[in-house]
């Protein structure tokens, strides 16, 4: 149970793409909260708008042409939608939120060294020397032996689960409040998987810092998040306590999502 | 990195060996007498005709003739002019400097100018400004460098009479200094123009692109996460990486330049390579002809190997490819 303030407060969202001809309403009327240290999961089938909210959420939406943009959204008290993107980068810059993504090799520059595109997420407060021990201690923090070999590689020259641990490195340069995982562990192996959960999950408590873990394994749900949003065409059609979904899922289609997995895991199990 | 220098070289070898068969090849097809084929239309004394067959063994058999051609041109012995009475070499010696400063000015306007427009277009928030550029690009691309050239002529040379109309200037010149500077500006001005804008269009165009496509890429979006601005983005991660396409392409142009432009050096009677090239196969001096050619080959093999250096200088996958 969780009863620090709300960080992150999200009021009847509406995210509308037009998609040639067509109005796509990827977000309808959410509402999203996350508390201050607080991890939270988002689950739902393809498509159902998990991505589209939370890039909507961190202002990061792609290029596409939008139809509708409209809701409350607040962090820290402040508007974010109506934000100047002056004030934007400054809190993206420090104590805002960040975001990782489900491709690591495609969200880091490949032209770039490891190092300076870490060094690029600090805020520009100390000298060049000092940045160079900062970034050799996030590499530390998200588990990367040998610092120093690793900042001066390219993206290429890693592996995929060290690339991802690249990723949550920029991501944490700017000591955010609140991470967002856009399914951070489906490109990897299944036991790389498992090692940067438990790092995330050590960097949340550590840190303090509220999470916000987009996946569709109900299993990383169980072990990692308090709270859960359960996502169906652009809607939440549940939000509960881990337990409490769990034990007893209050809507049909949470139970349909719970017994999928669990049967995959049993199977998964047996064979 | 030196590794793969070497290897670049290495392959360029046997590329140019085929050229130089190839061209000696076709001198072998040309119907007729084959003395007068190396030659040209010209009239042969008997001693001269004698020293032919010798040099070039015509007697042998085909694969001595190539073995020992080979030989020639590796000592640099592209055979004799007999047209304009000196050796091929010293021929393309004297043009190609012509050439070669053409194409190079041209494209150094042209790259950063290209590129300018494109980064402009790709990243710009008014589709007007992108739409002005792209439409301009277009045309000014359409248009053949040779009518560019002919209408800048009209234009500034006869209308105007701001610059000389053709040639590269007096051979003898009185004039020194800044002066002597100014007076070669004159000449290179007009065709550099007509071919700057031809490649420059070019190079906007796929630099457009290029912008547009890294514009979409993944790390623009941590780009943005990380809470750069637009001016910092565009410089340490679309500059570069929007780039490397360019590389390629501006690559080989030049390349291809670099074996002279014919009709643009006919349009302004540049005596260059392309000229050189026209007048040899005018003439049927075939040597000339095949000399050039092979300079050309050279050129355009020389200038991929500079672009997959660059390349692999602009981009680290390449480096660590075996
Ligand atoms: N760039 C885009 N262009 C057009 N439509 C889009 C775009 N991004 C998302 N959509 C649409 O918005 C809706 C929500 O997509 P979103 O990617 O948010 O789903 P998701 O829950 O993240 O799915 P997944 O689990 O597959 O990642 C879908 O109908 C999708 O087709
Ligand atoms: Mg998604």
């Amino acid at each position: 149970m969780n009863a620090s303030p709300v960080l992150l407060d999200v009021r009847d969202l509406k995210v509308h793409l037009r998609v040639g001809p067509v109005l796509v309403k990827a977000i309808d009327g959410v509402d999203f909260q996350v508390r201050h240290g607080e991890c939270v999961g988002i689950v739902g089938e393809s498509g159902s708008g998990k991505s589209t909210m939370a890039r909507a959420v961190t202002r990061l939406m792609p290029n596409v042409a939008i139809g509708e943009l409209s809701g409350r959204l607040t962090f820290d008290g402040r508007d974010i939608l109506g934000m100047p993107d002056a004030e934007l980068r400054r809190l993206r810059r420090g104590r805002g939120f960040s975001m990782i993504f489900q491709d690591p090799l495609g969200y880091l520059n490949p032209t770039q060294r490891i190092g300076r595109q870490i060094g690029e997420a600090l805020a520009r407060d100390a000298g060049a020397g000092a940045d160079q021990a900062r970034i050799r201690t996030l590499l530390d923090e998200v588990g990367l032996p040998d610092p120093a070999n690793i900042a001066r590689r390219y993206p290429h020259e890693l592996s995929g689960g060290q690339r991802q641990r690249v990723m949550i490195a920029i991501a944490l340069a700017s000591d955010p409040q609140l991470l967002f995982a856009d399914e951070p562990t489906t490109a990897l192996d299944a036991t790389v998987q498992l090692q940067v959960l438990q790092t995330l999950y050590r960097l949340h408590r550590e840190r303090n810092m509220a999470m916000a873990i987009i996946t569709h394994d109900l299993g990383v749900v169980a072990e990692l998040c308090d709270r859960v949003y359960v996502m169906r065409a652009g809607k939440v059609v549940e939000s509960a306590e881990t337990v409490t979904l769990f034990e007893n899922p209050a809507h049909d289609y949470s139970r349909r999502l719970i017994e999928l997995s669990t049967r995959r895991h049993t199977r998964g199990a047996g064979a | 990195m030196l590794r793969f220098i070497g290897r670049r070289a290495l392959y360029a070898i046997p590329l140019l060996l085929v050229i130089v068969v190839l061209m000696f090849s076709m001198l072998h097809l040309i119907p007729g007498d084959p003395v007068q084929a190396l030659v040209g239309d010209y009239p042969v004394p008997p001693a001269y005709r004698q020293a032919i067959e010798e040099k070039y063994r015509l007697n042998d058999p085909f694969l001595v003739q190539v073995g020992n051609y080979l030989a020639n041109v590796v000592q640099g012995d592209f055979g004799f002019s007999y047209q304009n009475q000196r050796t091929v070499l010293s021929l393309i010696l004297e043009r190609a400097p012509r050439t070669i400063l053409l194409a190079a000015v041209s494209f150094g306007l042209a790259i950063p100018l290209g590129m300018l427009i494109g980064i402009a277009c790709g990243t710009t928030r008014h589709p007007g400004v992108d739409k002005f550029w792209t439409t301009t690009a277009l045309i000014a691309y359409a248009i053949p460098t040779f009518w560019l050239g002919q209408l800048f002529v009209m234009f500034f040379a006869l209308k105007l009479g701001w610059f000389p109309t053709q040639g590269i200037g007096p051979m003898v010149s009185r004039t020194q200094g800044f002066a002597w500077v100014l007076e070669r500006i004159r000449y290179l001005a007009l065709p550099v123009m007509a071919f700057g804008i031809h490649e420059g269009m070019r190079i906007a165009r796929i630099m457009r692109a290029s912008v547009i496509d890294t514009l979409s890429q993944g790390y623009i979006v941590t780009a943005r996460a990380k809470g750069l601005g637009r001016g910092q983005i565009i410089r340490s991660h679309v500059l570069r990486n929007s780039s490397l396409p360019l590389v390629t392409i501006a690559g080989y142009a030049f390349g291809h330049a670099l074996g002279g432009a014919v009709l643009l050096e006919t349009v302004f009677t540049w005596p260059g390579l392309g000229l050189l090239l026209v007048d040899a196969i005018r003439l049927r001096d075939n040597m000339t002809v095949v000399g050039v050619v092979i300079f050309s080959a050279i050129a355009v093999v020389v200038m991929n190997l500079v672009v997959d250096l660059l390349y692999a200088m602009l981009d680290p996958r390449i480096r660590t490819m075996r």
